[in-house]
């Protein structure tokens, strides 16, 4: 392009100003990228929930259990087409801070269920002839340096004493957003070796349904089933399940959005000030341009490009760097499983800086552009 | 031939006639430029003097379409530049004019060749093109081994010739300087208005020249006065070397 020298050439006359807004922009957008990554996780159960996919849990709480007698009276209802369960186990693996997540689920039917989790069927198989067998995703494996056939002793919290597994399987992730730091066994060890007060209890059930118009009224027909029963039940869409469990973190998408809003504004002021300067700075330069038959419009598209340049190259660097920082996946070792930057929210970072750019430069440009050619070379 | 008295016929270059400047400083109306009539040809080197305030730059400006006139008509090369719209103004300038400042007005961030260049950038040449232009500009001002130096590499002497270059570049029809010498030394204003006698005399161009200087003034062909918003005619250049004979 043959005006790409006159825009480098001005945009850099001074460099340190430059960069120093490059940098401020660079700032900003890595703090919104990884503001966008912990809303992210804190919601993207939300946005990766099966839309076929209903939880049931206990009314009082999640954490009361539902009889596995369920399962079968579930089925019977019009519209389910499969349905299985999962207990939360919540043992610790040599350290508590080892966080993650450990779940005693129904072996026929919890895979067919999640099809988002891939497994290979001879692994699937020696996990199901192994009793104290485990499945265990990628991200896990790669975080403790796990391989098949390791042994992995879990300290029970709510149930006690040690439990010793083996791992048989390693799970991957269909998405790059899929939770891929889970721990299955089997559900029959957990009931086999735990004391009768939790015999035949189940910590939540999923069901599958056949038709997505139907969930609604599955739902309310599922919580009329076991209405006035000892184990009432609380059935929602996987989806608004996974949302009242992020709201339990508090409004985070808010202050999320409250913190990008000052900081995006801030930066408006700092890039249309720097800019502002800019244009005083060399009055007569564009005045020299309009004398030798530049146009208003060109000038304006000048300072605007300007503008816009600084805007793109700190938006790009500022979500690379984000983008590189979450490469590496949760630093929180299993708190925020979905820590991912998409390229989606890359998009809309990079559209944000640009919208900053041009607002910010609207100004001086336009400043620019009504620049009185006479009166301006006359400035000493 | 230059004339003043508004009775030039309709092959001059350019053509003026009952050009008012008026300005509004405060409550104060100043009137700069009156009724003023002027006929330059193709080729006439014309230097424009008078004191500090006379409507000298004024009067460059309004020829040179940087400016409106209160009133009174200004007719270049067939065009009337008095009624056109700023952009068009703005695109007249462009094919033909080239100025030349006091202060060189060089684009500190752009080099020889690419101040040179920038006329060119409006113009549908290809780089190879625009870069064989910008080389001959260059090298008619003498300056083609520095058309890499930033301005602030280069002395007074050299940025005005790197603006005489940018000025001549796109070929325009005429070149308006505004006190092309007034920054300079004696000896490299002597070289200034060596090159733009030079462009008159072996290439034809035609100069509009505002300056204090009589010696820059006395390379005109002819010498017009401005006072009191009015242009008076002064020596040509044959009565000159009558006089010195």
């Amino acid at each position: 392009m043959k005006y790409s020298s006159l825009i480098l050439s001005n945009l850099f006359r001074k460099k340190i100003r430059t960069l120093l807004t490059i940098g401020s922009f660079a700032v900003a957008l890595f703090l919104f990228g990884l503001l966008a990554v912990v809303h992210g996780a804190f919601n993207q159960g939300v946005d990766i929930a099966g839309a076929d996919r209903l939880v049931i849990i206990n009314k009082v709480s999640i954490i009361q259990p539902l009889p596995v007698s369920y399962e079968e009276r579930l089925l019977r209802i019009p519209g389910i087409k499969s349905a299985t369960h999962a207990n939360w186990f919540g043992g610790v693996y040599q350290d508590e801070r080892n966080f993650f997540a450990q779940f005693a689920v129904e072996d026929e039917s919890y895979r067919p269920m999640f099809p988002e989790f891939v497994i290979s069927d001879d692994q699937w198989k020696a996990y199901m002839s192994d009793r104290e067998g485990a499945i265990v995703g990628a991200e896990l494996a790669k975080r403790f340096k796990w391989k098949l056939g390791d042994r992995i002793p879990i300290k029970g919290t709510i149930f006690q004493g040690t439990w010793d597994f083996n791992v048989r399987g390693i799970y991957q992730g269909k998405r790059a957003q899929d939770d891929a730091a889970q721990f299955w066994f089997h559900y029959k060890y957990l009931e086999e070796r735990e004391n009768p007060f939790w015999k035949g209890l189940v910590g939540w059930y999923t069901v599958k349904v056949a038709n997505l118009d139907d969930s609604v009224r599955i739902a309310k027909q599922i919580d009329e089933t076991f209405a006035n029963s000892p184990w009432e039940t609380k059935t929602d869409t996987e989806k608004a399940f996974a949302a009242s469990f992020a709201k339990q973190a508090g409004n985070i998408g808010f202050l999320i959005m409250s913190i990008g809003a000052v900081v995006f504004f801030t930066l408006l002021l700092v890039t249309g000030n720097t800019m502002a300067i800019a244009v005083r700075e060399r009055v007569r330069d564009l005045a020299v341009l309009k004398a030798v038959g530049f146009s208003d419009v060109f000038v304006l598209v000048l300072v605007l490009a300007e503008s816009l340049l600084i805007a793109a190259i700190g938006g790009a660097l500022g979500l690379g760097l984000a983008k590189l920082l979450t490469l590496s996946g949760d630093p929180t070792h299993g708190m925020l499983p979905f820590f991912y930057l998409s390229p989606q929210t890359i998009v809309a970072g990079f559209s944000v800086a640009l919208v900053v750019g041009v607002v910010a430069g609207l100004l001086p440009a336009i400043t620019a552009m009504k620049l009185n050619v006479v009166a301006a070379l006359r400035r000493v | 031939m230059v004339r003043v008295d508004g009775g030039g016929n309709g092959s001059s270059l350019v053509r003026v006639r009952g050009l008012d400047k008026k300005y509004q400083r405060g409550s104060e109306e100043i009137h700069v430029l009156q009724g003023l009539n002027l006929d330059v040809e193709a080729g006439d080197f014309v230097a424009f003097m008078g004191p500090s305030g006379s409507g000298k730059t004024t009067l460059l400006n309004l020829l040179g379409g940087l400016d409106l006139p209160s009133a009174g008509t200004i007719v270049v090369a067939g065009d009337e530049i008095t009624h056109l719209s700023g952009r068009k103004l703005t695109e007249w300038r462009a094919r033909h004019v080239g100025f030349i400042f006091q202060m060189y007005n060089l684009i500190p961030v752009l080099t020889a060749f690419q101040n040179v260049e920038l006329p060119l950038l409006l113009t549908k040449l290809s780089k190879a093109e625009r870069r064989s232009h910008v080389e001959v500009a260059l090298e008619v001002v003498g300056l083609k081994d520095r058309m890499r130096h930033f301005p602030r590499q280069l002395s007074g002497g050299q940025e005005q010739r790197v603006g005489i270059a940018r000025a001549i570049v796109a070929d325009p029809t005429f070149l308006l300087c505004d006190e092309p010498t007034g920054d300079l030394d004696r000896k490299s204003a002597d070289e200034i208005m060596d090159l733009i006698d030079r462009l008159v005399r072996e290439h034809r161009k035609t100069v509009l020249l505002v300056t204090h200087d009589p010696m820059a003034a006395g390379r005109a062909h002819v010498v017009l006065h401005l006072d009191k918003g009015v242009l008076v005619e002064g020596q040509r250049a044959g009565d000159r070397a009558g006089a010195r004979s």
